[in-house]
């Protein structure tokens, strides 16, 4: 955890130097590459180390009930799966978002999908992942993956995506 | 002659003819049902050619707010017997009587080829056939007009009513665009009635929950700058803005500023658990103010500073508590059936108002800081995040609509429950943060 953070500040430093206006866009930790991108499908998914394998072969999400942040038996299946990938992959870092669906105020959800990233985090600790790999962040109900106001899709909004970035060298 | 500065306003209060403060024409704003008091603004004088497109402008928007805060009528000038040409000539009573007028405004504008805007008024009480209080002149730049309506209007409905004025005030908010899986926000600040809105950020980033400080003149929210929600001061006139030194490694979020806008209370997330802080903006020192294990957030300080008010499901679902700022046990205050969220303090420390969740649906509503005479205002799909006008008489808030196409707008309404009322800005928007009356 201490390690990423370090590394991280070179970079962030830099980006307020060159961006008046806070635009941070499309970076390594940037809002627009970040929840579920398309981009990352086109890459190879027969390479089963890559990203888009992880994604599409392994799944990178976990569901949650609503205004819970417990992991259900399947939730833990999944995670156990990425565990694995995980630590057979230790080439990448790890961001695991934490989100609600829209049935909550906006910064309680924040709350909640910090708690539900967390559940996800501490889970693929106790199976083997090291947790300097790993960092959370939440965006609440700001960022839904589907788009109704039904339950249908509420269950898939109420998430945690373990995001992939490359290692940091 | 009484010269008061307001700032870019200079007013001056002067001595008409009669004068008859707190006359018998007065609306009591009460929960009964209310009776709009009449008005009628008869198109104000303009004392050169150049004042007359202004003088229009002025005398409409006027009008316009007076109407807009529910509690009062119009008069349309068809109906007008009494012709009046001149702002210097006596008021005759009868003609306004006749058409059932309660009270009248006049004024007369004028402009200086240095672009000056000067505007005189008087409120007249018609049944009684007094003036109401003193004229009064506003003076400032020719680009001040609607500035210097809702002065006007706010003297109108501060005379009449005798609660504190309202109009000349601005709220920040959350401007977004774009779908709902990919919206775009960014902060901008608007007059009271949506007019003027300018950006204070650009819509790189997600920003959340403005909170503006009573001054006016800073703002607090979230931003994902970084790539993770931290704590950001904005300072309205630069657009120049610095993230708060929270926490190394944790996530700060929900600030709100203390009443003297030296201290902010505000969320900080340390592994996965969110607990309320109190930062002094001087040192930038944070010192803890909760350590339970559930999510305690939206914190709101009381007008005089002591106290904060805050939501926390510690009882297993969202409740509100109390607590001195110096520190002790929260007190829960909330136990109607529901979660309740988004409490907000009065600025007149009367009532807190709030988010409430219940049977599926979102309420905005007020209660007694000890939780008592719940009253829900509002109720819709989903109804958030409230905040209150300058004189605690109207409260503002977002209404998201349902489906895939759903966003949200403002809704006003006064905190009798009447006069709902959906601002209009063209484009989705959330999060308002109502500022002071401006100066």
């Amino acid at each position: 955890m201490r390690l990423i953070h370090l590394a991280f500040v070179p970079f962030l430093a830099l980006v307020a130097c060159t961006d008046p206006e806070g635009g941070f866009n499309g970076g390594l930790l940037g809002d627009s590459s970040s929840w579920d991108d398309p981009a990352a499908n086109a890459e190879d998914q027969s390479d089963p180390t890559s990203q888009a394998f992880f994604e599409k072969k392994i799944g990178n999400r976990v569901l949650f009930e609503i205004n819970k942040y417990t992991l259900s038996s399947s939730a833990k299946a999944g995670l156990d799966e990425q565990a694995r990938w995980l630590i057979d992959n230790p080439q990448y870092v790890i961001i695991i978002e934490g989100h609600a669906d829209e049935q909550g105020t906006r910064e309680y959800n924040l709350a909640l999908g910090f708690r539900r990233a967390q559940s996800a985090q501490e889970y693929l600790v106790s199976r083997g992942v090291s947790g300097l790999r790993l960092k959370t962040r939440s965006y609440g109900k700001e960022r839904p993956l589907e788009i109704c106001s039904a339950e249908r899709c509420y269950a898939k909004n109420r998430r945690s995506v373990t995001l992939l970035t490359a290692g940091l060298s | 002659m009484r010269l008061i500065y307001f700032g870019v306003l200079a007013i001056v209060l002067w001595t008409g003819a009669v004068l008859a403060q707190n006359g018998p024409l007065k609306i009591e704003i009460t929960d009964g049902v209310i009776e709009p008091l009449t008005f009628a603004v008869p198109m104000f004088e303009a004392k050169n050619i150049e004042a007359a497109a202004i003088a229009t402008k002025i005398s409409r928007l006027v009008a316009k707010d007076l109407t807009n805060s529910g509690l009062f009528r119009e008069i349309s000038a068809n109906r007008f017997i009494a012709q009046r040409t001149t702002f210097a000539e006596a008021v005759r009573y009868p003609d306004w009587r006749a058409i059932n007028t309660q009270a009248l405004v006049t004024a007369s504008v004028e402009t200086s080829s240095t672009g000056r805007l000067t505007v005189k008024f008087r409120i007249f009480d018609v049944f009684s056939g007094v003036q109401l209080g003193r004229g009064m002149q506003l003076s400032g730049s020719t680009q001040a007009v609607r500035r210097m309506a809702h002065k006007v209007a706010d003297q109108v409905y501060e005379r009449i009513t005798g609660e504190g004025p309202y109009f000349d005030s601005k709220i920040v908010f959350v401007s977004e665009s774009g779908p709902k899986d990919k919206r775009l926000k960014r902060l901008a600040i608007m007059d009271f009635d949506g007019e003027n809105v300018q950006f204070l950020t650009g819509n790189k980033n997600i920003v959340l929950a403005p909170r503006i400080s009573k001054d006016g003149k800073k703002v607090l929210y979230t931003s994902f700058e970084t790539g993770f929600p931290q704590i950001y001061l904005l300072d309205i006139s630069t657009a120049g803005r610095k993230r708060l030194p929270t926490s190394d490694d944790g996530m700060g979020f929900s600030p709100r500023f203390s009443p003297d806008s030296k201290r902010i209370v505000y969320s900080l997330e340390q592994g996965g658990n969110s607990d309320i802080y109190l930062m002094d903006l001087a040192t930038a020192r944070s010192k803890r103010m909760t350590s339970s294990l559930a999510i305690d957030t939206a914190p709101s300080f009381s007008p005089d500073g002591r106290q904060i008010v805050f939501e926390s499901d510690r009882s297993g679902t969202q409740q509100l508590y109390l607590m001195p700022v110096s520190g002790g046990t929260p007190k829960r205050i909330s136990f109607e059936n529901g979660r309740y969220g988004t409490p907000v303090w009065s600025p007149r420390g009367d009532l807190i108002a709030f988010t409430k969740q219940s049977n599926g649906r979102f309420n905005i509503g007020v209660m007694r800081d000890d939780g008592s005479e719940e009253r829900l205002l509002s109720g819709s799909f989903l109804d958030e995040g409230p905040t209150w006008s300058p004189n605690g008489r109207v409260i503002m808030f977002a209404r998201q609509t349902q489906g895939p196409k759903g966003a949200p707008s403002l809704y006003s309404v006064d905190i009798t429950g009447r006069n709902l009322r959906a601002l209009n800005l063209g484009a989705p928007a959330s999060d308002p943060s109502w500022g002071p009356v401006q100066p």
